[in-house]
């Protein structure tokens, strides 16, 4: 419920908005010309280097605020797996000038509504207040950029909170189990390698050194973008921005390098039994590029081919798995394209009861071998470009969605031209290009499978 | 600093206006007598319908547990001419979100659509309500992936722990029933039970419409009649009696081999129409409500590190009403955790809240109501809390002096009246330490 966790690019966990899920995983980078709009946003970037993005909402009187530091998990010091969620816990824990829990207790007071996420490439945090409040939360946000206070008083028992978060989402739930360790296996040397909230023996030893060590180096006003959205121009805002942003000095932040994955020969089989499973199923995890990374050429084809493949009831997984064979309860697959590094294209399955998973997980794969041979239809690319755009009215709807994606796209190499070329960019994909980056990424030793089952009976 | 900025505070929400003005609701009756309240917003090409007819899972009849669930995993999988796929197809094509929940009291259905697609999103609305289909190859398909959903659920310590707390607050009435219903229940439901659910619960007299979007009240009022005006005029009657959950209390540990305990707890609340409704639920925000600043929040996560969420919330149903808590923690400090619990909910029902605290949880609930118009789907649902609720089209606009108006002596008296530590039901599935059950856990099936 608090302080939530984003995880992973795939899975976008976080309740920031449902109807933008499908957008928010979708949103792009490349170049080409301009046509339709997104959000039609407003930029720009203050003197020390903070980039600012406002999308005027007049729907109500309300604007949410989200500050977004370019940085992440993937970027803590070995042996310092949590330590960016745990800093993200602390902010709330005091300045100079505010007592521990006082930063929640003035959001409150002015009836607004606040978290933060921390991700593998970004950490934010946002407030949602009515319009006339906007200057307060400007305020104390720009006070905890450079000014946190930390004491073990408050420190310690925060880090029995996180190990009390990781218990609730991970080590209470086999399924969560299985995916860190197919998240381990997939990567064999990036820090994506690392669960967000960090392995349970790292987190023990966090503590107000590690956090402040963190803070000191990746935050500061040109390693963040500022994006508030809601009942506000970029007239209106530019000059709360420079006065409470505006006077925090520019400091040196290092360059984002993490280690790059090598050539990977081997697939990866991960299997978990626990006699807490109930009901089987399969997930296939293949490398995949970014908007970012090396092979981000694909990156929009990759998305249509998601759609195909897996979005929703009408597509392939779906209609083989679940209705014509009967084999399965669930199918489908998922994949995002907003990470700073590599990503990863998913699959997953469910047998229905009295099914095995062997047969569920072999038609599985027939699919994924299907289309890299055999490839996808003219048709099937038109109806799912043709949905994919759709998503970007809807998520014109949300207060929220416009600062998510934003945040994602800028905290990940992407940038606002980017996010607003994105149906354009998806009306120009072709099936050749589909079949391309089916070939160049369903590659089995660039895989892993991970199988969820029950304890066999004794 | 921090008086300084609570004073800043108070000083601008005088100054605030009203916090509904940029909401206009409308009453739209169609020519047929369908009614919908309608808030008009042409700013973005969407149109989102919620529709709900009282009248939910509680119904379902014994040994049927599970029906109107299937039923809403159903209507949308095959109506009129079109069969399941050539259903689902329209919808994706056309990219038009359509599905169907159960409550305990509630069926619900929720329509989103581009404005270029409306009609066709409404005629699908229509088949779905009117000529569903119940083919046997999606029945046969849904029905696994509800008994799927129930085994996964039968190890789920947060399922688990819901569904015995409902168990043992109503061990006699249809609210203690699990909605999905049970393998046995749901393996046995028919084609003939399916369509008589639907013969008898959608009807225009249990029935409430909330639109928000790109949608004049002209267009609105004849797509209504188009709609909804199939539908029989009046739902079979309801045989549901109301209730009073139990007070027994006491502690029933399911025990499961987890590193950390899911705990729930609950005894009766206050009734939605209750008078003194408004007043429990600032109180409930000030004990274990939503935010960072409540007190349980700070006693058992701030201060100690106890758990990363605790919680209280009050749960009005349509015939008995209750206040519900829940945290996590590891095993060895579940008891810590109890103790510290009850020993708030004692505190809080002897002394109420300070009068600090009743102001701040004034502004923040009052301050924070705007935030709700977020988007189409938030505010139409809205719509229809407002109208099952039977608070008036004018309750945007009112709401907030509801809360205003809560005293002191009120907060102390419905706190005296709502909590009462002996009489909290307490269900823990984990392995507790120094936990003793004085209850044991009933059987449930899966």
């Amino acid at each position: 419920m608090h302080r939530r966790l984003g995880f992973a690019r795939a899975v976008s966990r976080a309740g920031l908005v449902l109807a933008a899920a499908a957008f928010m995983s979708l949103w792009a980078a490349g170049a080409s010309r301009v046509e339709a709009r997104v959000f039609d946003p407003e930029t720009f970037t203050l003197d020390n280097g903070l980039q600012v993005v406002v999308v005027t909402n007049r729907r109500a009187p309300i604007v949410t605020h989200m500050l977004w530091y370019k940085v992440g998990a993937a970027d803590e010091a070995a042996g310092e797996s949590g330590n960016a969620h745990f800093l993200e816990h602390l902010m709330f824990k005091g300045t100079d000038t505010l007592g521990p829990g006082e930063f929640s207790r003035i959001i409150a007071l002015n009836g607004g509504q606040e978290n933060a996420f921390t991700s593998y490439d970004y950490t934010g945090y946002y407030q949602t207040v009515a319009r006339d409040r906007l200057e307060i939360v400007m305020k104390h946000e720009a006070d905890r950029m450079t000014h946190l206070r930390l004491t073990d008083e408050v420190v310690l028992p925060e880090r029995e909170v996180i190990l009390e978060e990781r218990r609730s989402r991970i080590d209470n739930d086999p399924g969560p189990q299985l995916r860190e360790m197919m998240q381990a296996t997939l990567y064999l040397n990036h820090p994506y390698r690392i669960p967000i909230i960090g392995w349970e023996h790292e987190i023990d030893e966090l503590n107000t050194e590690t956090v402040l060590a963190f803070y000191r180096r990746w935050y500061a006003p040109n390693n963040a973008v500022l994006i508030v959205a809601g009942d506000v121009t970029a007239a209106e805002l530019r000059p709360l921005a420079e006065t409470y942003y505006g006077k925090i000095p520019t400091r040196p932040v290092p360059e984002r390098k993490r280690a790059a994955e090598p050539r990977q020969h081997a697939p990866r089989i991960v299997t978990l039994r626990s006699p807490r499973v109930r009901q089987p199923s399969v997930s296939i995890a293949y490398l995949a590029p970014s908007y970012n990374s090396e092979g981000s050429e694909h990156a929009y084809a990759l998305q249509v081919l998601g759609e195909i493949l897996g979005g929703g009831t009408t597509s392939r997984l779906y209609r083989s798995l679940v209705v014509e064979q009967a084999l399965a309860t669930g199918a489908g697959s998922s994949y995002s394209s907003s990470a700073y590094d590599l990503s990863s294209f998913d699959f997953h399955a469910s047998p229905r009861p009295g099914i095995e998973l062997e047969p569920v997980e072999a038609a599985l794969r027939e699919q994924i071998e299907d289309v890299r041979k055999d490839g996808v239809t003219e048709d099937e690319v038109a109806a799912a470009k043709r949905r994919l755009r759709a998503s970007a009215v809807y998520a014109r709807d949300s207060l929220r969605t416009a600062p998510n994606v934003f945040g994602r796209a800028l905290t990940t190499g992407s940038t606002v031209e980017d996010v607003e070329s994105w149906p354009d960019r998806i009306a120009a994909v072709t099936a050749e290009q589909v079949n391309a980056a089916a070939r160049a990424v369903l590659l089995e030793n660039r895989s892993v499978t991970g199988r969820l089952l029950p304890e066999p009976a004794d | 600093m921090m008086l300084r900025s609570a004073f800043i505070a108070l000083f601008l929400l005088l100054a605030a206006a009203s916090p509904a003005a940029a909401i206009e609701v409308q009453r739209v009756v169609s020519p047929g007598g369908i009614e919908a309240w309608l808030v008009e917003d042409h700013s973005n090409p969407i149109i989102s319908l919620d529709m709900t007819f009282r009248g939910g899972a509680a119904l379902d009849p014994v040994g049927k547990e599970g029906l109107a669930n299937l039923v809403s995993g159903l209507i949308d999988e095959g109506a009129g001419d079109l069969d399941s796929q050539a259903f689902q197809g329209r919808l994706q094509d056309l990219s038009i979100g359509l599905s169907f929940s159960t409550g305990l009291d509630t069926f619900s259905g929720d329509l989103k659509t581009l404005t270029e697609n409306r009609d066709t999103a409404f005629e699908l609305l229509r088949l779905a309500l009117n000529e569903a289909r119940f083919d046997e190859e999606p029945i046969a398909r849904i029905r696994s992936q509800i008994l799927a959903g129930l085994a996964r659920d039968s190890e789920n310590p947060r399922v688990i722990v819901r569904r015995t707390l409902n168990k043992m607050l109503f061990p006699e009435h249809a609210y203690g029933r699990p909605v999905s219903g049970t393998t046995e229940s749901v393996t046995g439901l028919t084609v003939k039970d399916l369509r008589r659910f639907t013969a008898e619960r959608f009807a225009r007299d249990v029935l409430v419409v909330g639109v928000v979007g790109d949608i004049t009240a002209k267009d609105l009022a004849r797509l209504l009649d188009e709609t909804f005006l199939g539908l029989p005029a009046t739902a079979a009657p309801v045989d549901l009696t109301d209730t009073t959950p139990s007070g027994k209390g006491g502690v029933v540990v399911v025990e499961k081999d987890l590193p950390q305990s899911v705990v729930v707890f609950g005894h009766e609340g206050i009734e939605r129409a209750d008078p003194d409704y408004y007043t429990a639920y600032v109180v409930n925000y000030i004990l274990g409500g939503g935010g960072f600043s409540s007190r349980l929040y700070k006693e058992i996560r701030e201060k100690r590190g106890l758990a990363y969420s605790v919680y209280t919330y009050l749960n009005p149903l349509d015939r008995a009403a209750l206040v519900v808590g829940g945290v996590a923690t590891q095993n060895e400090r579940v008891s810590e955790s109890l103790d510290l619990i009850r020993a708030e909910w004692r505190r809080m029902a002897e002394d109420g809240p300070s009068e600090e605290e009743l102001r701040d949880a004034k502004i923040y609930l009052t301050g924070s109501f705007p935030l709700r118009f977020s988007s189409s789907g938030r505010i139409s649902g809205m719509l229809i809390g407002m109208q099952l609720n039977y608070l008036g089209i004018d309750y945007l606009d009112r709401r907030n002096a509801l809360i205003e108006a809560v005293t002191l002596d009120d907060a102390r008296r419905v706190a005296r009246r709502l909590y009462d530590a002996d009489k909290l039901t307490v269900i823990v599935v984990g392995r507790p330490e120094g936990v003793t059950a004085t209850r044991p856990a009933p059987e449930l099936k899966s």
